[in-house]
């Protein structure tokens, strides 16, 4: 017979380390990271799909983290804003291409819709054909489904355009920027 | 806001689903994709006792595609139906009104046939379901039955699905020979809440003339609506047919309402913008489709 539960313990993956949290099944998956697992680089906005800011990638999808409960992602694996920068194997962390963009191109001012751009569009760019060189259209696309309400979103389609060219093939790179890409994002 | 609070189950097949429907009794949601459900839980305008979760439920993701038409599953998403060619080929308006669909985050978790019975005037699936002449299945305790597109919608937000019960998939009948389609909407930003939208198909007969002209749609009315604008083009050479004057006649057959995004006049002026730039781009497909 099948459990109708008030509460629920979950096992979730988050950024590649195994966590387990005991909540409420009403607790949104945006709450469970912030507020029980402590990763508050996900943020709130509109808190109804509209915004973008708690984007999320469960399985390497994008998805709206505001629009999930948590006990849904039992099992799943997710990946925030914190999991974005690799280990450089010196004791430091290689910001992703993205984050770099945004940094080169004065992508972010406040900075409260930055996490959900950095996930959205980097989950964007790595589901693309890297070899080839970005459209309007694509960025366009990319960063439709979020909201920004002080930089402006001229230097964030930059900084997309910016990390596509720095994610490109070694053999397809062409501009140089951010040393070349080794496509390796 | 934060849902209120409520009882949650997950179970792991069809029957489990409706068994806990049953015995969780009227308060009971089904949750599929959550992508309108849960904002409204969120906004406290919906406060269920018991949500059942039917994304562990298996054999509900796939998407077959016949000569018949189109057979969508309860849990296929709007972004796995937008890139399915083979649905594409039989019916092309599912690919097109999907892109339509929100933003790509909310069509990798939302649901085609959750929005279809979720019931909302915006949204695009009702709209195409009816255009299409569709239908869905519905599971209850008791068995299977097809429900027709005119006896789902009863209201905004309310359909004739009642009591333990599951939509478990959503048909949409073949794209006719010699006819071509289109869909478009306006929106304050691409992936909006569609102001308007407008989904038509164009049949012409053997010889390249207007044989039919069918549109719906989105965010006027109340509940998906088939109009006839046939009378305006009707047997006029597809190259000749005014496609002006079949909007001036949609703009008479519709009687949106105004609300804060737009004035019911506003709306009635896209019926008519909307439908003469799609009943062009519809036409030429048409043409090219029995030229073939």
């Amino acid at each position: 017979m099948t459990s109708v539960d008030t509460e629920r313990s979950i096992t979730v993956t988050v950024n590649g380390v195994p966590r387990k949290a005991t909540l409420p099944v009403r607790r949104l998956l945006s709450d469970a990271l912030r507020h029980d697992l402590g990763l508050t680089g996900t943020h709130v906005g509109c808190e109804h799909g509209v915004c973008g800011a708690c984007t999320v990638l469960v399985d390497g999808t994008p998805v709206r983290s505001c629009l999930v409960f948590a006990v849904q992602v039992d099992g799943a694996s997710v990946t925030t804003v914190e999991g974005l920068a690799r280990d450089d194997h010196q004791g430091g962390q290689v910001l992703h291409p993205v984050q770099e963009a945004f940094r080169e191109c004065h992508a972010l001012q406040c900075g409260f819709c930055t996490p959900g751009f950095l996930v959205t569009i980097a989950a964007g760019l790595e589901a693309r054909d890297r070899s080839a060189e970005i459209t309007e259209e694509e960025v366009d696309e990319i960063v439709g489904g979020n909201l920004c309400r002080c930089t402006g979103y001229a230097n964030i389609k930059k900084a997309v355009r910016h990390a596509a060219a720095a994610m490109r093939p070694a053999e397809a790179d062409h501009t140089g920027h951010f040393g070349g890409g080794d496509g390796a994002w | 806001m934060k849902p209120a609070p409520f009882r949650y189950a997950d179970p792991g097949s069809l029957d489990e689903a409706l068994d806990v429907l049953a015995a969780e009794g009227d308060g009971a949601k089904v949750l599929a994709g959550g992508q309108s459900l849960i904002p409204l839980l969120s906004m406290r305008l919906a406060a269920p006792a018991t949500l059942v979760d039917i994304n562990r439920v298996p054999g509900l993701d796939g998407v077959e595609a016949t000569g018949d038409g189109v057979r969508v599953g309860a849990l296929v998403r709007h972004a796995a139906l937008l890139h399915d060619d083979a649905a594409a080929r039989v019916q092309p308006l599912l690919a097109r009104a999907t892109a339509n669909v929100a933003h790509p985050a909310i069509r990798n978790r939302g649901t085609t046939v959750g929005s279809i019975a979720h019931a909302d005037p915006s949204g695009e699936m009702t709209s195409v379901l009816a255009l299409t002449d569709g239908s869905v299945t519905v599971a209850t305790p008791a068995g299977r039955s097809t429900v027709g597109w005119r006896d789902l919608f009863v209201g905004p937000l309310e359909t004739s699905v009642h009591g333990p019960a599951v939509v478990v998939d959503a048909f949409f009948p073949a794209l006719a020979p010699r006819s071509g389609t289109a869909f478009a909407e306006v929106a304050r930003r691409k992936g909006d809440y569609a102001v308007c939208g407008a989904g038509v198909v164009v049949t012409l007969d053997a010889d390249r003339r207007v044989e039919a002209v069918r549109a719906s749609y989105i965010s006027v009315g109340l509940v998906p609506e088939v109009v006839d604008l046939t009378e305006a083009v009707h047997g006029r050479p597809v190259d000749a047919a005014d496609w002006a004057a079949a909007g001036e006649l949609a703009r008479t057959l519709v009687d949106p309402d105004g609300d804060l995004h737009a004035s019911a006049d506003y709306r009635r002026l896209l019926v008519g913008v909307l439908t003469e730039r799609t009943l062009g781009t519809a036409a030429a497909e048409a043409l090219e489709r029995t030229a073939a």
